[in-house]
């Protein structure tokens, strides 16, 4: 039975559909959820998907933090159930204290969009199972505020359990020790700026966001069984 | 204004046209009446400069499903799939306030699309700019850029392309364009019209405020002077992306449902069109309620409601049997909807104060669009015409002393605007922006099932060939166009046009329209382009000079198998470089000219049937995959060369052949093709174009380190392939990346 994976839809989200897409086309089943929803309906992992929750108004994700599903997907992560957070969604997560940390403005106080070479730099998460550490991937970024900052004794925190999953190689928003995704203490709820989507498929120009989504596909296989 | 002047010309009516209505009513109008005259006869509403002449232009063809006078041309792509395109200016309002000005922009075309029941799936943006030495047009540009990535990228739609040019003849007029396109299933078709005496008319989306009153006919419909543009700040609107992208969300599910008989954005003057154009397209009448209208603030005027610009809104026909769903439809993607009028019987368009209370106005609907003034404005060709276009680049400008230096000078790279947009949402994106087109792969809307067939996109204008001669200019852009497709394996659909141009009560900016839209018309036909629709930018005008003529069109086509992504502007290594087609006949015209402060002769010479065939050859080319790198020269040769170059950094070694001049290497034509080819194919490619009739001719070699020109009849070009990428890469950043300031 193929793994279910609920994307959550706030208004405003945009990248809901391909999300699902991409996860259809790794053989499993994407269920879309919408804020509103109290429950996540038995899905084996969500996806918190890119966009512009709530316009962003006020501050990326801080008023998506607020909606119903959240209290869903706070104890479904609470359970050790994969949560996956891209780019908005990461910022969701870090505003619903589901990982620690903020993304502010990027360093060149521009919206950037393009492909961007990343390292896996922590493996055992919902998102790198099976991707061996020290494995390069290209895939696209898309944002105004992926900023990833924390306070020193978080970043502590964060080296010596070997939280840090993916980093830049060439920093292109003023990251942190160049972090482009973080995950839980229970490295079950992983948050990344990148859309491995967009490089899902031979014609966007990368496929390098497959081995990840399929990663997070596995661990919800493992859910589901 | 003076005290004593009468209140239709305070609101932008001639006396005729006042007079008009008065005739039209059979008595004399009301302020109320008088003001929503002035919105829908206003230059931007009614084209009525224009229209006498957009007839001449070819609408029908095969695909064309909704041709022009809709919000936005629609053609049947196959697959059960129809596209709606179209293409608008936001000119006015970016000159005063560039960020608001293009964010509104984007949310009105955007409008115009899901209009039509499409998802809009794609944006592009061709901007002109004044020149980047002048601190205020830097301060445009970057607030352009700003508002376009602040709400495309916010309202989820990509920018997958645009061009910019930047040139003194837009310093204080800035041209700001903008396309969108959207798909649906071909069964969905919705236009916009009221039907059915008794159903509602429901308001949905933003509140409506104060904001934009008068836009279309303060802003679009005059130029600007010295002092008093600060004051027509208030003209412009303000968008909120969020809501829009709310708004598309519940009017898709609307439509997907089957729950409206019509829908109609709001956009230039506001209520007032859209309740009269849907009420005049369906042959009905409509009672409108003031007091009904969601409102942003207090003490609002009944002609301050029906005239409102305020972003954001859309108006549906919905039967009352419907209305609930459509509420709780409203009520899940959290907008306001409210029944504000009721389709009648005979052709009124009343506004009343409230349901059952005293009739504020009463005009025939369709009067407001049907009878607005048809203009035969004077047209006069420009006296010293012949003697211009006699005085040629070619004759007139020495040579040059280091062609090197003045290729790197004409070329830039863009991508400092455009990675400022999403442009690869909906997993769509095969070839973005900075290339000849883009490419999308072409999905159902509905079930997401991939046709494995692509979308191309591009846009296309040059001020400089429409200023020498509007006629054969605008013919050579959209020649330019389909170049453009043809290098990404594309074949023409339809095309779709912005016609930017001065005032028109300046009698030769008329003949330069008329030119312009005879040019289009004489290439759309021999190229098989129907076009589907337009819009019409007037009075681009500072201080009494006008803008160079500036059509643009947007020309949408196929690529019939999208097994790998298009070649691509750029060089491999040890492939030979073939170009197909002829030299140019002349240098004027000519970017390298321009600069240099030639502003005349004639623009290159144009044979459509030899372009057709050439277009044709070249793409099947690239479909075929003959080809590895590709560029038409419309920019010219030597700048289309260096371009590959940058953008692949790789060199290449090429040879003029005999006698060659700089014309060679900066002269521009759309009719000639720069191609990489593995040697192993070059065979094939020359038994190809010798049998299409085609001139080829091998260029030379790509490889290496450097870029060299050599036998030239003058100096050379050979420069390192490093300067070459930073001189092209580093242009915008050094001029726009580190702040601006408002001169």
């Amino acid at each position: 039975m193929a793994a279910v994976v609920g994307v959550v839809v706030f208004p405003g989200s945009n990248c809901e559909h391909d999300v699902a897409e991409a996860v259809t086309a790794l053989g499993g089943e994407a269920r879309l959820l919408w804020h509103r929803d109290t429950s996540l309906g038995g899905v084996d992992a969500v996806v918190l998907p890119g966009g512009f929750a709530h316009g962003d108004y006020l501050r990326p994700g801080a008023i998506a933090r607020f909606s119903p599903i959240m209290a869903a997907v706070r104890e479904h992560a609470a359970a050790g159930g994969p949560v996956v957070g891209i780019c908005n969604g990461f910022q969701v997560l870090c505003e619903a204290g589901l990982l620690p940390g903020a993304l502010q403005k990027n360093a060149g106080l521009k919206f950037v969009c393009r492909p961007v070479r990343l390292r896996v730099t922590a493996g055992d998460t919902a998102l790198t199972r099976g991707v061996a550490v020290g494995t390069e991937l290209t895939i696209p970024i898309n944002h105004f505020e992926g900023n990833y900052t924390c306070g020193p004794e978080t970043l502590a925190e964060l080296r010596a359990e070997d939280r840090i999953v993916l980093r830049y190689v060439d920093n292109p928003n003023g990251s942190v020790d160049d972090i482009a995704g973080v995950c839980s203490e229970g490295r079950n709820v992983v948050g990344l700026m990148p859309h491995p989507e967009r490089a899902s498929h031979p014609l966007l120009g990368s496929t390098d966001g497959v081995p990840l989504l399929r990663s997070l596909l596995v661990t919800a296989g493992a859910v589901a069984a | 204004m003076p005290a004593d002047e009468p209140i239709h010309r305070a609101l932008g009516l001639t006396d005729d046209e006042a007079a008009a209505i008065e005739r039209i009513l059979g008595r004399r109008p009301n302020h109320l009446e008088l003001a929503m005259y002035a919105v829908m006869w206003s230059e931007h509403c009614s084209y009525k400069s224009s229209r006498l002449h957009l007839r001449r232009l070819p609408t029908e063809g095969p695909a064309v499903l909704v041709g022009p006078g809709e919000n936005a041309g629609v053609v049947d792509v196959g697959d059960g799939i129809a596209v709606a395109f179209r293409i608008e200016s936001h000119n006015h309002p970016s000159a005063i306030e560039p960020y608001q000005g293009a964010a509104t922009g984007i949310g009105g075309i955007l409008r115009d699309i899901f209009t039509m029941g499409a998802r809009p799936i794609a944006l592009m943006d061709p901007l002109r700019f004044g020149p980047l030495s002048d601190a205020r047009s830097r301060w445009i540009a970057e607030g352009v850029v700003s508002g376009i990535s602040g709400y495309g990228n916010s309202v989820g739609v990509p920018t997958v392309g645009g061009e910019v040019v930047f040139d003194d003849t837009y310093r204080d007029n800035p041209l700001v364009n903008v396309f969108c396109l959207g798909v649906m299933p071909t069964d969905r078709l919705v236009l916009g019209r009221a039907s059915g005496p008794g159903n509602l008319a429901v308001l949905l989306g933003a509140s409506t405020g104060r904001d934009g009153i008068g836009g279309v006919s303060v802003l679009a419909s005059a130029g600007f002077g010295d002092e008093d543009d600060a004051d027509k700040r208030p003209s412009v609107q303000v968008g909120d992306p969020f809501e829009e992208k709310r708004l598309i969300e519940a009017c898709l599910e609307m439509l997907d449902a089957d729950l409206v008989v019509g829908i109609q954005d709001l956009g230039g003057a506001g209520l007032t069109c859209a309740t009269s154009e849907t009420a005049s397209r369906g042959g009905v009448g409509m009672d409108v309620y003031v007091s009904e209208v969601p409102r942003r603030e207090p003490g609002m005027e009944p002609f301050e409601v029906m005239t409102s610009e305020s972003q954001e809104r859309m108006l549906a026909i919905v039967e009352p049997d419907d209305l609930d769903a459509v509420l709780a439809i409203a009520e899940r993607w959290e907008i306001n909807a409210a029944v504000v009028g009721t389709v009648t019987e005979g052709g009124a368009l009343r506004v009343l104060d409230r349901p059952g209370g005293e009739v504020l106005a009463e005009v025939p609907a369709a009067s407001l669009h049907e009878d607005a003034p048809l203009l035969d404005r004077p047209r006069a060709e420009p006296a010293d015409r012949a003697a211009r276009l006699a005085d040629a680049a070619d004759d007139a400008l020495p040579p040059p002393d280091d062609p090197g230096a003045d290729l790197l000078d004409l070329v830039f790279d863009t991508s400092w605007i455009w990675r400022q947009y999403d442009h690869q949402l909906f997993l769509n994106t095969v070839e973005g922006p900075g290339g000849d087109a883009a490419v999308l792969r072409l999905k159902h809307p509905t079930t997401g099932a991939d046709t494995g067939r692509g979308l191309a996109l591009t846009t296309d204008g040059n001020h400089r060939w429409c200023a020498l001669d509007p006629r054969r200019g605008t013919a050579l852009v959209v020649a330019e166009a389909v170049a453009n497709l043809a290098c990404v394996g594309a074949r023409p659909l339809a095309l779709v046009n912005c016609l930017n141009f001065g005032n028109p009560e300046h009698p030769e900016v008329m003949w330069q329209l008329s030119e312009a839209v005879d040019g289009m018309a004489e290439a759309a036909r021999a190229l098989s382009v129907p076009v589907v629709g337009g819009n019409v930018s007037l009075y681009n005008e500072t201080r009494g000079r006008d803008i160079d003529p500036t059509p643009v069109v947007a020309v949408v086509g196929l690529v019939d198998r999208l097994e790998a992504p298009p070649p691509g502007v750029g060089l491999v290594e040890g492939t030979r470089l073939v170009a197909l087609g002829a030299e140019p006949d002349t240098l004027s015209g000519s970017a390298w000219a321009w600069r240099r402060g030639h502003r005349a002769g004639a623009p290159p010479a144009l044979d459509l049937e030899a372009h057709r065939a050439l277009c044709e050859l070249v793409r099947e080319l690239v479909a075929d995959g003959l080809v590895l790198g590709v560029h038409d020269t419309a920019d010219g040769l030597g700048p289309a060369l260096v371009e590959m170059v940058a953008r692949s950094g790789v060199g290449a070694v090429v040879r003029a052949p005999d006698g060659a001049g700089h014309r060679w290497l900066f002269g521009e034509t759309p009719s000639r093709f720069v191609l990489a080819v593995d040697p192993a194919a070059l065979g094939e490619v020359h038994r190809r174009h010798t049998a299409a009739g085609v001139p080829g001719a091998l260029l030379g070699e790509a490889g290496g380190d450097r870029f060299v020109v050599e036998g030239l009849a003058g100096p050379g070009v050979d420069l390192a392939v490093a300067e070459v990428v930073d001189a092209w890469e580093g242009k915008l950043p050094a001029l726009l990346g580190h702040g601006t300031t408002q001169g």
